[in-house]
């Protein structure tokens, strides 16, 4: 019998029913609640008389709504507001566990539940938002469902699903200095494209995706869905485990020694085949900066904004030409030359605190250049601002010219108070680029918080694996 | 949920690959906490040419006549005709809530995004996928007053000159679409069956039934 790839072990783990069309019943075992997607659901389980299935399974927090200054002030924007006071009402009828806007461990969702030990090696986890794939990085089976299936897993502990086909991303060798997880996935998005992975679930492996720590992980699997995938893997190692000992939700004693069996079950077998495999030479990847309204508009930072004539499918090249509209900029031009009027280090790609370290080791010393109206660093979560604030590193980013603020999903889609104004170019550490994303009429280059930062000292994109800086 | 089992009715082409879930409902409208009224920012960004506020009424806003949504031909359209990829983004399912509210029931696209592909058939819209060259055919062939019917049933989409081409579905999401049914009703049907593997499961992981 043929070896199993890392998701089929998770998806034949997880059923409890198979349909004759192929969809099956699969059994969810955490799901992550947040204020924007979840009102309608609960609101479905009371018109409908319905219970959670399984109350502790569920763990809520607010993060896209919540304003990163003045906390205690609360909300000024009563439709915010009212939001996230309906999320807290919701949590309290029904019983959920809730990090509030004054709990320390509160922070974006998909920074939150690894850092609790919420999301788990060998788990199913759901949330109505597209970047739970995130937590795939500790090989759970991680993906977005939409309101319906929110209200359908709290009231089931169950979806309906389909197997999706099996792809395996092989970046081979060592990064060089300066190339971060965001560069390593940005680089993946630019060679298969936004649905390269549309359909697949997507295993990331190599030595240069090993080589990251489990920060960096998540970086790469949150960008799954950047690439089409609902669901981006990678395989349970020693730095797995260290990381969810001792975490508050991980388990204990007995429990702790079994979980760790099975965790070191949670590999694709070397035998294991794939529909597809992709790969790619890590020491090719540079430091990359989006220059369209779609993540794989992406080039490397050396590089010039592409020309939509040289692009042969029409399709593509209306697409090319619609986006250098947009973002104001000239076939040809040169990356470098690219000036940023903001700069947001944050969002559940890139709030983590390595990455605040990375951006913190390109400020240190030096001052945001005068073109740029604002930097902004948001810690994606209270526990990840105490840590960098205990290394100093608030410090750093204070006096080089940034505004250090409070946790949540901020800029990255200027839900809350924080965003773009029309016309504003930003470099941002977050994952889109689409139209009016961090604001209306805003102009959003991806990018590492290495690179964010630099663009933050100089005013303009610079080449941080060239200068040598990290 | 509504049942769909035919539609005939006038096509909308909208000649953009990637429609994100971004452009389809801006995250500004996504605060509202109720599960209907968002017709009216449909494509806010593309169709209006002031910038939209949740609870705007958005009667009197100025109106951008270039977007398709807007044009006086398309009025009415029950099916949006589009490129690959539509919906990709975030899984918000605001963006089927809007698309229905405003009154589209199917989309023919060469690929969608798999959450948003989900998602629609929960809301009684029906995403149909096509091959890229017949999409091409019909783009092509979108003109004044130009309708299709769609029939799920036989899985089939018809043209005015009377081709008929077939489209694939799911035999699951077939049943449930055109009976309307609740989802969550028919999974508690199966709930000896959930109960039962949670009973097996607690034995293979009995750390995460410690609760």
């Amino acid at each position: 019998m043929a070896g199993k790839t890392l998701y089929d072990k998770l998806w034949d783990d997880h059923v409890v029913f198979s349909e004759d069309d192929g969809s099956s019943l699969i059994y969810i075992d955490r799901q992550l609640v947040h204020e924007v997607t979840s009102p309608q659901a609960f609101e479905g389980l009371r018109l409908a008389g319905r219970q959670l299935w399984r109350t502790a399974r569920n763990l809520a927090v607010a993060d896209h709504n919540v304003p990163t200054t003045d906390r205690d002030q609360g909300i000024a924007d009563p439709v915010s507001r009212l939001q996230v006071e309906t999320l807290d009402s919701n949590c309290e009828e029904f019983g959920i566990t809730e990090f509030d806007m004054a709990d320390v461990r509160q922070g974006i969702v998909h920074v939150v539940g690894p850092e609790q030990g919420a999301t788990l090696p060998g788990m199913t986890v759901v949330c109505g938002d597209s970047h739970t794939s995130t937590h795939g990085a500790s090989a759970a089976l991680a993906f977005g469902i939409g309101t319906s299936e929110v209200e359908h897993a709290l009231a089931t502990q169950c979806l309906t699903q389909k197997k999706s086909k099996n792809l395996l991303i092989k970046v081979n060798g060592a990064v060089k200095d300066g190339v971060t997880a965001k560069d390593i996935v940005l680089a993946i998005i630019g060679e298969i494209g936004t649905a390269g992975g549309t359909g697949y679930a997507i295993e990331f492996a190599g030595e240069a995706i090993s080589d990251l720590s489990m920060e960096g992980r998540m970086t790469v699997c949150n960008m799954a869905i950047e690439a089409g995938a609902r669901t981006g893997l990678i395989a349970v190692d020693d730095k797995t485990i260290d990381y969810y000992r001792d975490r508050p939700f991980s388990p204990r004693g007995e429990h702790w020694l079994l979980a760790v069996d099975y965790w070191q079950t949670l590999h694709s077998d070397a035998d294991a085949s794939f529909d597809k495999v992709v790969e790619l030479e890590a020491a090719d990847i540079k430091p990359q900066v989006t220059w369209g309204t779609s993540p794989e508009m992406v080039v490397a930072v050396d590089q010039t904004v592409p020309n939509p004539a040289d692009e042969a499918d029409a399709v593509k090249q209306q697409s090319m030409q619609r986006a250098l509209e947009y973002m104001d900029l000239q076939a040809g031009e040169k990356i470098t030359d690219i000036k940023v009027d903001k700069v947001f280090i944050g969002s559940c790609t890139n709030s983590r605190i390595e990455d605040l370290r990375q951006a913190a080791v390109v400020a240190k010393g030096k001052q945001v250049a005068g073109n740029v109206k604002q930097a902004l660093v948001v810690p994606g979560s209270g526990l990840v601002k105490e840590q960098a604030e205990q290394e100093g590193l608030d410090q750093v980013f204070i006096k080089a010219g940034f505004e250090w603020r409070e946790p949540g999903c901020s800029m990255c889609l200027a839900m809350n108070a924080d965003r773009l104004e029309e016309g504003e170019r930003c470099a941002s550490t977050s994952n889109r680029n689409f139209e009016g994303r961090q604001g209306y009429g805003g102009r959003t280059h991806l990018v590492s918080p290495a690179m964010a930062a630099g663009a933050a000292i100089a005013g303009h994109f610079v080449d941080i694996a060239e200068r040598g800086t990290i | 949920m509504k049942a769909f089992t035919q539609l005939q009715s006038l096509v909308m082409p909208l000649d953009r690959a990637n429609v994100d879930t971004d452009a389809i409902i801006p995250k500004q409208f996504l605060k509202s906490i109720r599960r209907a009224g968002f017709g009216p920012y449909l494509f806010d960004e593309w169709r209006y040419l002031d910038r939209g506020e949740p609870e705007m009424d958005c009667s009197g806003r100025p109106l951008n006549m270039e977007f398709v949504l807007n044009q006086p031909q398309y009025q009415g359209a029950e099916i949006l005709l589009t490129r690959e990829n539509f919906g990709c983004g975030s899984s918000r399912e605001h963006a089927p809530w809007a698309l229905e509210d405003h009154g589209f029931r199917a989309i023919i696209a060469p690929s969608f995004a798999d959450i948003f592909f989900n998602n629609c058939f929960k809301n009684g819209i029906l995403p149909i996928v096509l091959d890229a060259d017949v999409v091409d055919g019909l783009f092509s062939e979108v003109e004044n007053g130009y309708q299709l019917s769609i029939d799920l049933d036989s899985q089939t989409v018809k043209t005015p000159s009377g081709k008929s081409i077939h489209f694939a579905v799911d035999e699951t999401r077939k049943f449930r679409l055109m009976n309307g049914l609740d989802d969550i009703a028919l999974t508690l049907q199966r709930a000896d069956n959930i109960k039962a593997y949670e009973s097996e499961r607690a034995k293979r992981a009995p750390w995460l039934f410690a609760e």
